[in-house]
């Protein structure tokens, strides 16, 4: 194997590039995400991307396009749908994706079966579940455009959003726009996760969004100190994720990437659990 | 349309799996774990890419996988209610992971772009007599497990203080409603595909508890509508020849739309007149 090709092979090089991107921003992303208990939601968004691609394809318009414009709208419905905590309830997100999933199936089919004529559902398949070995330059520049937005939007408002988040009632009292703050993370979130679908694919981005975080929000309480982990736990499993899929072509990067990251959050849970069975033993024990 | 086989057996065992997922669905709801559900719905596709690339039987790899999802998050689940952080995280984890080493199996046994799509979108046109026989028999153990469990369940959904106070086996039940969970599950993927099980559990129940809060009413409104997603919905999957998923679905999100709007506009008009009463 040779490492010095890892770095200079080109689609190597948009792989880093784009995933690195992809990283930080599910990773800063994530971590509001998790203390929200809002996951879900970017479960929803990632299949709505996988609906906004296909659609793209069958109208014949760019799939970034597609995702994007899908994941406004989403953002937008989910806003104006949602109760006091901003985010719409759980019966309504599952209720709304899972119908989408079902309109997806039906692009996937019209796409498959007319417009390339090919019915082996490729395109379903790298939608699914990434491409990140195979990205465009245009796709590489998209994802740097989402990093500077969101760390950019973040830098601006994160403090009052982080005041939002943790005590929304107070917040609002003191004059934060609460509900505003909302709109906007749901639309942030739509953008990491359209922007992250290219590498991750549609399915597999949660992962990215929640295991980093989660490990980061166990291993730190401080804010920025977690922001900053979440961001770096989530640049690591992409890396080693991307150098192990380099070394053993047969397993896809998005797998290697996601069981670096399922680590990660295992390693970070792991005292916790086993003080609280070694204390349920002594319980045991006691009683 | 009738005189096809193939038509009779699908319309059959989407009954079937209509109904097991309505009712397993309707707990769901009510107990909010919508994410939970989601996650171990999908395990089903990891479960079939696993068993086809280790030459097991498929069938069993489908439940294998959803009973192992449920064990884990049982596991980890009772120091994280619904809605904590802590099992935002965790479900989400879980799901990404499994889902992804369902695409491993796959693209290690050569057959990510034969099978794949029918793992996770269903072939409902392709069942036989006997997956029909052993459907059956699986929902019918279920339903009776259900049926001893329910009550108990329903007050350890509605009330879980008030329930462990009763001395109710909170973690008992809560296993109980996760293996539930996997069953119906393991059973509705090979039918509609796992990433069309999901639907069939939340879209009925969202629409009976949006309609009454009284349970056994609503219940039965959960398993009606269920039945009349799936009969509807494989009409015009035969008529249009469009996926049988969209079909399935796109009635029944309908349904979920027109009653949310009616509950919304009910709600105002009672919100106006408290206001406007003195």
């Amino acid at each position: 194997m040779n490492i010095a090709a890892f770095f200079t092979t080109s689609y190597l090089q948009h792989a880093l590039i784009a995933g690195s991107a992809a990283a930080i921003t599910a990773g800063l992303i994530g971590y509001f995400l998790v203390l929200r208990a809002q996951v879900f939601t970017a479960d929803a968004f990632g299949h709505i991307t996988y609906v906004g691609a296909l659609g793209a394809l069958v109208a014949g318009v760019n799939p970034l396009a597609g995702i994007f414009l899908a994941v406004s709208i989403t953002a937008g419905l989910l806003a104006v749908a949602g109760g006091p905590r901003g985010g719409a309830d759980d019966v309504t997100i599952g209720a709304t994706f899972s119908w989408a999933l079902g309109l997806g199936a039906l692009f996937a089919a019209i796409y498959t079966t007319r417009v390339t004529g090919a019915h082996d559902g490729r395109a379903s398949i790298s939608y699914l579940f990434g491409t990140v070995l195979s990205l465009t330059t245009t796709q590489v520049v998209v994802s740097g455009v989402v990093l500077a937005i969101v760390v950019g939007t973040l830098w601006v408002v994160g403090r009052p959003l982080l005041f939002a988040t943790v005590d929304p009632r107070l917040a609002a009292a003191r004059g934060v726009p609460v509900r505003w703050l909302d709109a906007g993370f749901l639309l942030l979130v739509g953008l990491t996760v359209g922007q992250a679908a290219q590498t991750m694919g549609a399915l597999l981005i949660l992962g990215l969004l929640a295991a980093p975080a989660g490990a980061a929000h166990l291993l730190t309480p401080r804010p920025i100190a977690g922001m900053l982990l979440a961001a770096l736990l989530a640049l690591l499993a992409v890396w080693s994720g991307l150098f192990v899929a380099y070394a053993l072509p047969d397993v896809p990067p998005s797998f290697a990437i996601l069981a670096t990251a399922a680590f990660e959050f295992a390693c970070a849970g792991a005292p916790r659990v086993r003080r609280l069975i070694s204390r349920r033993a002594l319980v045991h024990v006691a009683g | 349309m009738l005189r096809y086989p193939f038509m009779i057996h699908a319309l059959a065992a989407g009954s079937i799996v209509a109904v097991i997922a309505a009712v397993v669905g309707w707990f769901m709801v009510l107990r909010r774990q919508s994410f939970a559900g989601h996650a171990i719905s999908l395990a089903a596709f990891p479960g079939a890419a696993g068993a086809a690339a280790l030459g097991w039987n498929v069938t069993a790899g489908y439940f294998v996988s959803c009973f192992l999802v449920a064990g884990i998050l049982g596991a980890l689940g009772p120091r994280s209610q619904p809605g904590t952080p802590r099992e935002s995280a965790i479900v989400g984890t879980v799901l990404a992971f499994i889902l992804s080493c369902g695409y491993l199996f796959s693209a290690l046994s050569g057959t990510l772009l034969s099978e794949t799509t029918h793992t996770l979108f269903g072939f409902i046109f392709g069942i036989s007599q006997a997956e029909l026989a052993a459907l059956a028999a699986t929902a019918a153990a279920l339903l009776v497990v259900l049926g001893v469990v329910g009550r108990p369940l329903l007050f350890a959904s509605v009330d879980p203080t008030l329930a462990r106070a009763r001395g109710l086996p909170l973690r008992l039940l809560d296993l109980a409603f996760l293996s539930a969970l996997a069953v119906a599950s393991a059973e509705g993927s090979q039918i509609t595909g796992a990433l069309l099980v999901f639907p069939l559990l939340v879209l009925p129940a969202a629409i009976a508890r949006d309609i009454t809060s009284r349970p056994a009413i609503s219940l039965l409104l959960s398993i009606g509508f269920g039945l009349a997603a799936v009969w509807i919905g494989l009409v015009i999957a035969y008529a249009t020849s469009y996926p049988s998923g969209f079909c399935v679905t796109t009635p029944v999100f309908a349904g979920f739309v027109v009653t949310r709007l009616l509950r919304r506009r009910e709600r105002g008009r009672i919100a106006r007149q408290v206001v406007t009463s003195p």
